[in-house]
C-alpha cells in the first residue's frame, strides 16, 4: 500500500534521484511489512498489542472494605510494570495498563473482568485478592480465554488453565509451619481459631489432619463471623484449655480486635505460653494491629520484608522510593509483584502474546530475581516456593527464624485433606 | 463438659466470663447511646453512625501522633484529650450535617435513611483519601494496656475497666442532660409535640441541631474508646452498625433505659453462648432470639406509654 502511494510522486523526479528514492521506498516498504508480520506473529488472536505497546489489566478493589488489603498488590504490580518498561518492555513493547476497580463487590469483579477481556482485549490481567472475587471472575476468564495472575495465599482446591497462582496454596503455608513448632518448640496441643469462611476453614482442616497424623491433639476449634470484634469469650476458653499453640487464621479488622484483646487479657505472646502461630497476619496487617500488640507471635509465610537477600533488598529499596519510606510490604504484595515478571518471562519464552502459547510456555518458567528468592511455575499453575517462619517484632517487622531447605511443591488437591 | 476441670478453675472461668459479658455490655451501650438519642428522640435513622465513630477513632489517631511528636511528656494522658477532640469533631460535623441535609428531610423519614447512607459512603471514601486505604494503628499508652491479675487464672483487662467507667460516666451524663436539665426538657417537649413546643417559645430547630450533634459526638467518643479494642480503618464503622441498630431497636427506639436493658440482655446472652457454642452459632442464636421477641413485641422491650 505504501509503495503505490510513494511511486507516482517519484515519476516527477530525475532519473538518478528516482533510482535512489525508489530503493529507499522499497526498503521502507519492506520494513513496514516486516513489522506488520511481526505484530501478527506475536499476536494472532487480536489482543491489544501494537508495534510498540501491549496493554494489560489491573483488577483490584481500591474502594470498599477490601481496599485495605488490595492496595499493596496494586502498588506492587504497577512497580513491576514500571521496572519492566525501564528495561525495554516485553518483546520490545512497552506495557500499558488499564486499571479497573472491583469495589470489594464480587459481581463487579466479574463485570470488570469481562470489560477488560472483551472490550480492552488485554493480554493479561493482574488481579483479585479474595477467593470470592477469584471464583466470580473465573468463568469469565475461561469463557473469553484470558490469563489471570492471582497473588493471594489461598485454600487451594482449584486449578484453572486461565489462572497462574503466584501465592501459596494452603499446604505450602501450613504443613512446614506446624512441623516447625512441633520439632523446635515441642508443641503437643493446638487450639485452632479462624474467621468463618472458606479459607480459614479449609486451612484448619488441613492443619487438623496434619496435627492428628503427627499423633498430637487439637483441643479446640472455633470460628467467628467476619468483622467480629469481641474475642473475650474465646480468650477465656483458650485460657481454660491451655494449648501449647494457638493457631490463628483471623482476618481483616477482626485481627486488630483479637490481638489487642489477647494482650489486654494478660496473654503475653513473648513468653510463648501459649505460642501463637498465624498464617493470616502480614506486615500490612501489623500496621493496624500495632507491633507492640503482636510482638512475639510467629507467622508462616513465604515472604517477609526483612528477608536478607540481594533481590529483596533491591525490591524493598525500589518500593520505598516509589511509595515512601514508611510503606510496608507483606507476603501478598510480593506475590503480586511476581505476576508481571512471570508473565513477561512466559511471553518471551513463547515468543508470542497469545494466551494459549503463554499458557503452554508457563510451566517451568523460573524467576531468579524474585524478592523471595527463586520461584518456578509448576505444571499445576502454582509456584514452587519456600515456607518461612517469622517472629513478630515490636517495630512491625518479622525476624525470619526458619526456612525450609527445599522449595515446597504446590499441591492444590492434597490427598486425604479434603 | 465441666468434669475435666477443677472447681477453682470453674470459679475463675465464671468470673472471667461474667466480666467479659460486662465489657461487651459497656461496649454495646457506648455504641448505641448516640444512635438511641438520634433515632429515639428525632426519629432519624442515622446510617452514618458507624462512620461518626470512626471519625472519633481517626481523631484519636491524630491526637496520638501530635502528642508523640510535640508533647511526648504528656503521652500518658493524651487519650483523655483525644476523647474531647473526638466529641467536638464528630459533634460539629453532625450538627453541620443536620443543618445542611437532615433538617430538610424531617417530614420524609425514609429519605433520611437514604441520605445518611449516602453520607456514610462519602465519609468512608473521604477517610480513605485522607488517611489511606490501610488500617492505621493507634498506639495506646502503656498503662491502659495489660491486665490486673487477681488470681493465677483471673485477670482483669485494664482497657475493659476503662470502657466500663467511661460508659457509666457517659450514661449518667446523658441521663442528667435528658431528664434533669432544661435542655432535656426542651428535647422531650419537641419530641412529643413539635408545633406546641414551638408555640411556647422553644427554638425547635436549634434543639434538633444540638440533639443531633450530641448523638454524633457520643458516637465519636465511643469510636475513640474502641481504638483500644478494635481496628481503625475507612470501613471499620460497618463492623459496629448492625449491633448498634440491634440494640436500639430491641430496646424500644424511644427509651434510653430500654437501650441499656437491651444492651445488657444481648451482651450477656451472646457472651454466655459464645462460651458454650462456636462464635458464629452464638451470633445466629442471638439474632434469632431477638427476631422472635420483636415479632411478639414489635415496640421493643421498653416503650413510651402514649395515647394512640
Amino acid at each position: 500500500m505504501k509503495f503505490k502511494f510513494v511511486f507516482p510522486t517519484l515519476k516527477k523526479i530525475s532519473a538518478y534521484g528516482r533510482g535512489l528514492l525508489s530503493t529507499l521506498g522499497i526498503i521502507a516498504c519492506s520494513f513496514a511489512l516486516n513489522t506488520a508480520n511481526a505484530a501478527d506473529s506475536v499476536n494472532s488472536t487480536g489482543l491489544a498489542v501494537t508495534d510498540d505497546t501491549v496493554t494489560v489489566g489491573i483488577l483490584h478493589s481500591v474502594t470498599g472494605t477490601m481496599a485495605i488489603s488490595e492496595t499493596g498488590s496494586v502498588q506492587a504490580e504497577k512497580l513491576a510494570i514500571k521496572q519492566i518498561n525501564e528495561m525495554g518492555g516485553v518483546l520490545g513493547r512497552k506495557i500499558k495498563y488499564i486499571q479497573e476497580d472491583g469495589a470489594s463487590d464480587w459481581p463487579t469483579f466479574a463485570e470488570k473482568a469481562k470489560k477488560l477481556l472483551v472490550r480492552d482485549k488485554v493480554a493479561a490481567v493482574f488481579g483479585c485478592w479474595t477467593s470470592a472475587s477469584r471464583k466470580a471472575v473465573l468463568p469469565v476468564f475461561e469463557q473469553y480465554n484470558g490469563m489471570l495472575y492471582y497473588p493471594t495465599f489461598y485454600e487451594g482446591l482449584e486449578q484453572s488453565p486461565n489462572v497462574i497462582y503466584t501465592g501459596q496454596e494452603a499446604t505450602q503455608q501450613i504443613i512446614a509451619g506446624i512441623d516447625w513448632v512441633v520439632e523446635k518448640k515441642g508443641a503437643k496441643t493446638f487450639y485452632l481459631l479462624g474467621s468463618d469462611y472458606i479459607w480459614p476453614r479449609t486451612s484448619n482442616k488441613i492443619a487438623r489432619k496434619h496435627i492428628e497424623k503427627l499423633g498430637l491433639k487439637v483441643v479446640g476449634e472455633q470460628y467467628y463471623p467476619l468483622g467480629h470484634t469481641q474475642f473475650n469469650s474465646v480468650i477465656n476458653k483458650i485460657k481454660l484449655r491451655k494449648p501449647d499453640v494457638i493457631y490463628a487464621i483471623v482476618v481483616g479488622g477482626s485481627n486488630v480486635a483479637f490481638y489487642k484483646q489477647l494482650k489486654a487479657a494478660g496473654i503475653d505472646l513473648r513468653k510463648e505460653k501459649p505460642l501463637l502461630l498465624t498464617i493470616s497476619v502480614t506486615e500490612d496487617e501489623i500496621l493496624g494491629i500495632g507491633g507492640e500488640n503482636i510482638e512475639g507471635a510467629y507467622a508462616a509465610m513465604k515472604y517477609f520484608q526483612s528477608l536478607d537477600n540481594p533481590n529483596n533488598k533491591a525490591f524493598v529499596k525500589a518500593f520505598k522510593e516509589e511509595y515512601g519510606e514508611n510503606i510496608v510490604i507483606g507476603d501478598v504484595t510480593q506475590a503480586a509483584y511476581l505476576g508481571p515478571w512471570l508473565w513477561k518471562a512466559a511471553v518471551e519464552k513463547a515468543g508470542s502474546f497469545d494466551i494459549d502459547k503463554v499458557r503452554e510456555a508457563s510451566p517451568g518458567i523460573e524467576l531468579t530475581t524474585a524478592p523471595e528468592g527463586y520461584v518456578k511455575i509448576h505444571p499445576n499453575h502454582h509456584l514452587w516456593s519456600k515456607t518461612r517462619v517469622g517472629l513478630a517484632q515490636r517495630d512491625g517487622q518479622y525476624k525470619v527464624v526458619y526456612e525450609t531447605e527445599e522449595l515446597m511443591e504446590p499441591d492444590p488437591f492434597p490427598e486425604g485433606y479434603q | 463438659m465441666f468434669s475435666e476441670y477443677t472447681s477453682s478453675e470453674l470459679v475463675s472461668i465464671f468470673a472471667m466470663q461474667g466480666f467479659a459479658g460486662l465489657i461487651l455490655f459497656s461496649v454495646f451501650v457506648l455504641m448505641a447511646l448516640g444512635l438511641a438519642i438520634i433515632f429515639g428522640q428525632m426519629g432519624v435513622i442515622n446510617m452514618a453512625h458507624g462512620e461518626f465513630m470512626i471519625l472519633g477513632a481517626y481523631m484519636t489517631y491524630l491526637t496520638s501522633n501530635i502528642f508523640s511528636n510535640y508533647l511526648p511528656g504528656f503521652y500518658g494522658i493524651y487519650f483523655f484529650i483525644a476523647m474531647i477532640v473526638a466529641f467536638l469533631a464528630a459533634g460539629s460535623l453532625g450538627a453541620l450535617m443536620e443543618f445542611s441535609i437532615i433538617r430538610h428531610l424531617y417530614k420524609r423519614p425514609l429519605d433520611t435513611l437514604l441520605a445518611t447512607w449516602g453520607i456514610s459512603l462519602i465519609m468512608q471514601q473521604t477517610f480513605r483519601s485522607v488517611f489511606g486505604a490501610r488500617e492505621v494503628g493507634v498506639t495506646i499508652p502503656d498503662w491502659m494496656m495489660g491486665s490486673v491479675p487477681l488470681t493465677e487464672m483471673v485477670e482483669i483487662p485494664i482497657n475493659g475497666i476503662f470502657v466500663m467507667c467511661l460508659t457509666v460516666v457517659i450514661s449518667v451524663s446523658v441521663y442528667f442532660l435528658m431528664y434533669k436539665s432544661r435542655f432535656g426538657g426542651q428535647v422531650r417537649a419537641v419530641v412529643q409535640n413539635r408545633p406546641m413546643a414551638g408555640a411556647v417559645g422553644i427554638n425547635t430547630e436549634k434543639v434538633d441541631r444540638v440533639t443531633f450533634g450530641l448523638g454524633c459526638g457520643i458516637a465519636g467518643v465511643a469510636g475513640s474508646a474502641f481504638t483500644m479494642i478494635g481496628s481503625t480503618g475507612p470501613t471499620a464503622g460497618q463492623l459496629y452498625i448492625v449491633d448498634t441498630f440491634l440494640v436500639v431497636v430491641f430496646g424500644g427506639a424511644s427509651s434510653l433505659l430500654g437501650t441499656i436493658a437491651s444492651a445488657f440482655t444481648i451482651s450477656q446472652a451472646q457472651s454466655t453462648m459464645e462460651f458454650f457454642l462456636s462464635g458464629s452459632m452464638a451470633k445466629v442464636l442471638t439474632l434469632l432470639t431477638v427476631v422472635i421477641i420483636l415479632m411478639l413485641r414489635p415496640q421493643g422491650l421498653f416503650s413510651l406509654k402514649i395515647r394512640k
